[in-house]
């Protein structure tokens, strides 16, 4: 079985979550890798010393920068005729582009998937991650987005895959990119932080957010998260959040910091390792999933916590 | 312009699922059921627009159960114009109503297609994008932010690193996240005068759509448990913990 996955990239490197994309589709077949973008070299030498990967595909077209979906949909369409399965990243850009994908095929996803239990059966969560369903393809090619956090990521060294390059993109003429807002942050990225430190609600407002939970997070090295109530309440921007729909972590150590517990939270931490959970009120349903928790106030706890480490 | 709404009835945000003893799936009996979340900021959005002036009626669409008409006429009473239940006597998948969506939007010519951008039951996040395939138009997925402009809409993106904006030309297919808006409660008169609003019933057959599935479900499992640890008893102890696991030194 020949294998494509679309590469996340940022022109240079690639991006963490494509590596577990590779893990998932080396148990499927051979590992074929798609760069596409404008000025992708670097991402496409990069790609190429992952471990495992057959070959690099390379479309460096004008049309394709941004990753807008209805660009690359088509030209992915047609790489498809040589390829059993399509796999991307369960990211935002993978979860844009793959279901078009799908659709111009005729396939029905199988989105986010946990395990590859044999060449078309899956498993996969559903409501919010109280379910695990195993889900069984009857189409001919398979088009699949895969959790990064299920899956360990693949070597970034070792790896000596040719590089081709693919001709063929063209403009669908109906979306074009504005701009962006993407926050830097000397932090490390939710999706790869080995610790993670996250806020809700109880902190009441921005500056509280700022003031406790960064320091923390600086003191260990963290990434830092938040709750869905912290994200609409407007203390922190929506790439902060943690959970159902926002983004799917499984650090090292997740401390949850006056975040209550909802389904929905719990949804996109509940793979960490250790999760410690402080929270002054002792029935939180956080403390049903925590490895640790501390009852107390967060407002005198936690800096006593940051200056004792 | 008009504006195509598909709105998916699913088990109420706050119900906690339980597996079947059987893992054939959640027990729905007897639970409360609701309109999907994200397809409630799909229907607000448009009634924004509405009395903004760039849309001139709002129309939308369920498929699946005949229940499914609950969940229309509470976007009815929010202040959709009119509704179509499609109804199917299996579970259609989200390619199959992206198809039947596609049909409908050949014969409803809208000017903008608003899902939200997943249904909180299957957590699929697919229907939108593959509509947007199946219709070749530009696709906004999820979506913070919503300005149509002559013949473009531009909408601005919730991604992994922040916001991304896209300018899409009309018609366009838009998906909705969180933060697009709060949706309204449908007051009482509103209610009231949702059921005298059209609803046509269709069934997937009329329009001659192959809905068939193309995954099985093997079965359904709860996830592996997380038991509660310890708690402890002031930040000293915590402290020693981190210390103890290498986190602090």
């Amino acid at each position: 079985m020949s294998v494509l996955v679309w590469v996340e990239h940022d022109g240079a490197t690639v991006k963490d979550a494509t590596l577990s994309a590779v893990t998932a589709a080396a148990k499927l077949g051979d590992v074929v890798l798609l760069v596409a973008g404008e000025g992708v070299n670097g991402a496409a030498e990069a790609a190429a010393k992952i471990a495992g990967v057959t070959k690099v595909l390379v479309a460096d077209d004008a049309a394709l920068a941004h990753a807008l979906a209805e660009n690359v949909a088509p030209l992915i369409v047609t790489l498809m005729a040589d390829h059993d399965a399509f796999l991307v990243p369960a990211t935002t850009n993978g979860k844009n582009i793959a279901p078009r994908v799908a659709a111009l095929l005729d396939v029905m996803q199988i989105s986010d998937i946990l395990s590859v239990e044999s060449a078309d059966t899956f498993t996969r969560p559903i409501y919010a991650g109280n379910a695990i369903a195993t889900v069984q393809s009857k189409d001919a090619k398979k088009v699949i987005s895969v959790r990064g956090t299920a899956f360990e990521k693949a070597a970034t060294e070792g790896g000596s895959a040719t590089i081709e390059p693919v001709s063929g993109a063209t403009d669908a003429g109906v979306s074009s990119y504005v701009g962006s807002e993407i926050a830097t942050s000397e932090r490390p990225e939710l999706t790869s932080a080995k610790i993670i430190v996250s806020g809700g609600r109880a902190l009441q407002n921005g500056e509280n957010f700022h003031a406790i939970i960064e320091p923390l997070a600086d003191k260990l090295g963290a990434g830092v998260g938040a709750s869905r109530a912290a994200v609409d309440a407007g203390y922190v921007p929506n790439d902060y959040q943690v959970g159902q729909t926002g983004k799917i972590v499984a650090p090292e150590v997740y401390i949850a910091v006056g975040i209550s517990g909802a389904i929905q939270h719990l949804a996109g931490m509940k793979d960490s390792k250790t999760i410690i959970a402080i929270n002054k009120d002792e029935d939180a349903p956080i403390f049903q999933v925590a490895d640790i928790g501390l009852v107390g106030d967060l407002f005198k706890v936690v800096p006593e916590l940051t200056s004792k480490l | 312009m008009k504006v195509l709404v598909p709105v998916k009835r699913v088990l109420d945000y706050n119900v906690k699922p339980r597996v079947k003893a059987d893992g054939t799936g959640i027990d729905l009996a007897n639970v409360k059921m609701s309109m999907n979340p994200f397809d409630e900021i799909a229907v607000e959005e448009a009634i924004r627009l509405k009395e903004k002036g760039v849309v001139t009626e709002i129309v939308v669409v369920s498929i699946g159960e005949p229940k499914a008409q609950d969940t229309l006429r509470t976007a009815l009473a929010m202040g959709a114009d009119r509704a179509i239940l499609v109804t199917s006597d299996t579970k259609v998948e989200p390619l199959g109503v992206a198809k039947l969506l596609k049909a409908i939007a050949d014969e409803e010519q809208p000017g903008m297609v608003i899902l939200g951008k997943q249904a909180i039951d299957d957590d699929n996040n697919q229907t939108g994008q593959m509509l947007a395939a199946l219709t070749g138009w530009g696709q906004g997925t999820f979506a913070s932010k919503v300005e149509v402009e002559g013949d473009f809409v531009t909408v601005t993106r919730e991604v992994d690193g922040g916001a991304e904006t896209e300018k899409l030309k009309l018609p366009a297919i838009v998906t909705t996240d969180l933060r697009l808006n709060e949706p309204r409660y449908a007051s009482l008169p509103n209610i009231m005068k949702a059921k005298s609003k059209p609803l046509a019933t269709k069934t997937a057959a009329d329009f001659g759509v192959d809905v068939s599935p193309r995954l099985t479900t093997l079965k359904v499992v709860e996830p592996a448990k997380r038991s509660a640890g310890i708690k402890v008893a002031d930040v000293d102890e915590l402290v020693g913990k981190l210390k103890a696991m290498g986190v602090a030194k």
